[in-house]
């Protein structure tokens, strides 16, 4: 069955607004910082997408921008800046150390964000060019709008909505049949 | 070059307290008794003809299979004189422990925690002695040779279906 | 609020206009201080870094900076890596100048082998010239980033764009844009684009135009420098005790520059300055590092007039992988080729400790080699993990606002002061 349980006109609104105007939060590390800041910078411009606005308060923020290595030491933070986000919140791991730890496998790096929170979507690189940034941005816009961003569907699912076909699940695979 | 240093080195102090010197690629080396360890530092640093008074580097080099196991490294420079003296001395492995140079450089604060932190070199008379890359609850050193590279300790349980 | 006569306020507090001076101390008060995180997520884009600060109202009484939150265990990595697999490692040291991180390692590993003799000549001017751009592109990230926590956009605007031309020409040439691996040992990996001198004086004179207008700006700007003069004052006694060096140390007086006193490459055949302060102040460090990225122009002017022709890497199979046409055609080339990736360049047995000028001071690399194609240790000297130390000494006494400022200047690099 397609992915077309979830289709009132208010939901899709609401969600149409979500996607441009996400507000973010950096959560910067290492490298990949300096190829975010290109990507707010003028040439690449972020602002042209609706996401241009860092709030450094989580409570302030939908959007989780995991920039850079995740160490062992830093995985309660991550968690609790994640935790005193409010739903719906979305996260994106930019950069290979972000999504699976990169070139680092050793005692004290984390191998990727997803460990600690669930991530929306990965950008691969070392560090991802601007354009990537801005690809993951509109596919998270996009899924934004279906609905499909991982809180969101467990917003759902906590409230009871019928449960979609197709759940996104921490390991990435898609669960056929109920929702989580 | 730098060879006036080691040459006041020999000078000032007996054999037993400086065990060996020598010169590498354009680096000048003395490899100093570790009790002797912070009167060879304050020497060097208050001596007008070496005048070694900024503090470069201090690190450990673990010897695996050598006894004594650590080396304990330090890098100095003279600002006015220009140039510099690597002091190594080396530590038993079941007690490895050496004077902290804190009172002489307070730059060798970080350093000599980072030491303890990453060998497990314990340095007497440091303010403030406690891991500072890695995090408390910690247990091991993780540069010694014997710590494996990918033993992670994690700090916070992984969501379920991760994959490590 | 209005100046109260003392004989009025014998229990009250004295509100008035006038400087922190002239407040009571909070000794009369009865209050204790506040202990405040400003954690290891934060909006200064520089590392993430931990302070923990016991704040009494706005003033700081003592700090506690922890670091470690981006120890990526670069030297245990090292162990486990040829000699050549450290390049990209090196490049996220310091990662706002990875080609200075580069060219520091391969010195280091160089002189273990006795060939710093023997590098081409053109492979030294390019990476003077790389390196000369990384310094300019930390400058100016330092700077940008700094700005923009001082609400000054538009600077951070324009620096950006300026970083972004660097950071094309520097593509071109090694294919990436911030984490190049393109310095090998025995020289570079390949030789510059047949337009990229043309193109990087284009770069240059544009560039100049940005940093005149951040300078404008910002240096006669009243609010920044109310905000930065003054504030956070380091002392060239501080400045040798702690090891600053660099910008940093720089700015207090310490006239110490490795391009100048101990050169190296082929700095010694250069003609410019080094910017050094007389305060020590936060100002002194912004100053130094606009006339640092001055400096850097004038340098790389003159490498790309004497720029000479010849070979880029060193011709030497033991060390440098051969051509791909020889690997392919001659058996020789074709075993060193093997040998090098899969044992590793053999370095012999030895230690050295080898510095260069890194964007933030003095770059060391102490390198022990027991004779494999692995080192046995690989250590960092860090230049920002002692101007970071340098914190717990100043920042007490400061307002919190000032923290972000002095921050901004020390410009401490996540991946180089953790590694």
């Amino acid at each position: 069955m397609p992915f077309s349980v979830y289709t009132s006109k208010l939901a899709q609104a609401v969600n149409w607004a979500r996607k441009f105007s996400l507000f973010e939060y950096p959560f910067v590390t290492a490298c990949c910082g300096m190829e975010f800041m290109a990507t707010w910078a003028p040439k690449y411009d972020i602002a042209r997408f609706g996401a241009e606005l860092p709030r450094f308060s989580p409570r302030q923020a939908d959007l989780l921008i995991v920039v850079g290595t995740i160490t062992e030491r830093q995985g309660p933070v991550l968690r609790r800046i994640y935790d005193q986000m409010c739903e719906p919140k979305w996260v994106i791991a930019y950069g290979v150390c972000a999504s699976t730890g990169g070139f680092y496998q050793n005692y004290s790096t984390m191998p990727g964000a997803d460990q600690v929170i669930p991530v929306d979507i990965y950008i691969p690189g070392c560090p991802p060019r601007p354009e990537q940034m801005l690809d993951a941005l509109v596919m998270l816009q996009e899924r934004i709008q279906k609905g499909e961003g991982h809180s969101q569907v467990v917003l759902r699912a906590e409230r009871g909505y019928v449960a979609p076909d197709v759940a996104i699940r921490p390991d990435g695979n898609a669960k056929e049949g109920a929702g989580r | 070059m730098a060879k006036i240093i080691l040459d006041r080195l020999l000078e000032q102090f007996v054999a037993g307290e400086i065990l060996e010197t020598g010169s590498q690629h354009g680096n000048e080396w003395a490899r100093v008794a570790p009790a002797n360890w912070r009167a060879v530092a304050q020497f060097l640093r208050d001596d007008p003809v070496t005048a070694l008074n900024m503090f470069i580097d201090l690190t450990c080099v673990d010897r695996l299979g050598r006894k004594p196991r650590f080396d304990v490294v330090m890098h100095l420079y003279s600002v006015d004189e220009k140039h510099r003296v690597r002091l190594l001395a080396g530590l038993p492995e079941d007690d490895p422990s050496i004077d902290s140079v804190v009172v002489l450089w307070p730059g060798a604060n970080w350093f000599e925690r980072e030491a303890f932190d990453l060998y497990g070199v314990r340095f007497a008379g440091h303010p403030d002695l406690r891991r500072i890359l890695m995090y408390p609850e910690f247990v091991g050193h993780p540069l010694r040779k014997d710590f494996p590279k990918e033993g992670r300790q994690p700090l916070l349980r992984r969501l379920p279906g991760s994959v490590d | 609020m209005d100046e109260r006569a003392p004989s009025q306020t014998a229990r009250r507090v004295v509100i008035g206009l006038g400087d922190a001076a002239n407040l009571p101390e909070a000794d009369e008060l009865p209050t204790e201080s506040m202990p405040l995180n400003m954690g290891p997520s934060h909006p200064a884009m520089h590392g993430t870094v931990r302070m923990v600060l016991e704040v009494d109202g706005e003033k700081i009484r003592s700090v506690d900076v922890q670091i470690g939150f981006l120890h990526r265990c670069f030297e245990k990595e090292a162990e486990n890596a040829t000699w050549t697999q450290i390049f990209p490692y090196t490049d996220r040291l310091n990662y706002v100048s990875p080609m200075l991180c580069n060219v520091g390692y391969a010195l280091a590993v160089e002189k273990l082998l006795d060939i710093d003799g023997r590098i081409p000549e053109r492979a030294q001017f390019i990476r003077v010239i790389v390196g000369e751009i990384s310094r300019i592109t930390d400058h100016l990230t330092c700077l940008a980033a700094s700005a923009m926590e001082l609400a000054a956009f538009t600077v951070f605007f324009y620096l950006m764009k300026a970083r972004e031309w660097f950071w094309e020409l520097l593509e071109e040439v090694s294919g990436a844009r911030l984490t190049h691996s393109y310095v090998r040992i025995g020289g570079v990996v390949a030789d510059l684009t047949d337009d990229f001198c043309p193109k990087l004086r284009d770069v240059l004179r544009r560039c100049r135009a940005a940093i005149a207008d951040a300078d404008k700006l910002l240096t006669g700007n009243r609010i920044f420098r109310d905000r930065m003069d003054g504030i956070a004052i380091i002392t060239r006694d501080d400045a040798i005790g702690w090891g600053l060096t660099g910008p940093v140390g720089r700015s207090a007086g310490l006239d110490y520059d490795v391009r100048k006193d101990h050169p190296y490459l082929v700095y010694d055949r250069f003609d410019f300055d080094v910017p050094v302060g007389s305060k020590g102040d936060n100002f002194d460090r912004y100053a130094v590092r606009l006339e640092e990225m001055r400096q850097s122009m004038r340098i790389l002017e003159q490498a790309m007039e004497r720029l000479p022709a010849g070979p880029v890497l060193l011709d030497d199979a033991r060390v440098a992988l051969p051509p791909k046409r020889e690997v392919y055609n001659t058996i020789e080339s074709m075993i060193a080729h093997f040998k090098l990736i899969m044992d590793g360049i053999v370095v012999p047995p030895g230690e050295i400790y080898s510095f260069t000028e890194g964007g933030n001071g003095e770059l060391g690399f102490y390198i022990v080699s027991d004779g494999t194609g692995q080192p046995w240790k690989c250590r960092v000297r860090p230049p920002c993990f002692a101007n970071l130390a340098v914190l717990n000494k100043i920042l007490p006494g400061l307002f919190i606002a000032d923290i972000v400022p002095t921050f901004g200047m020390i410009n401490m690099i996540g991946g180089e002061c953790d590694r």
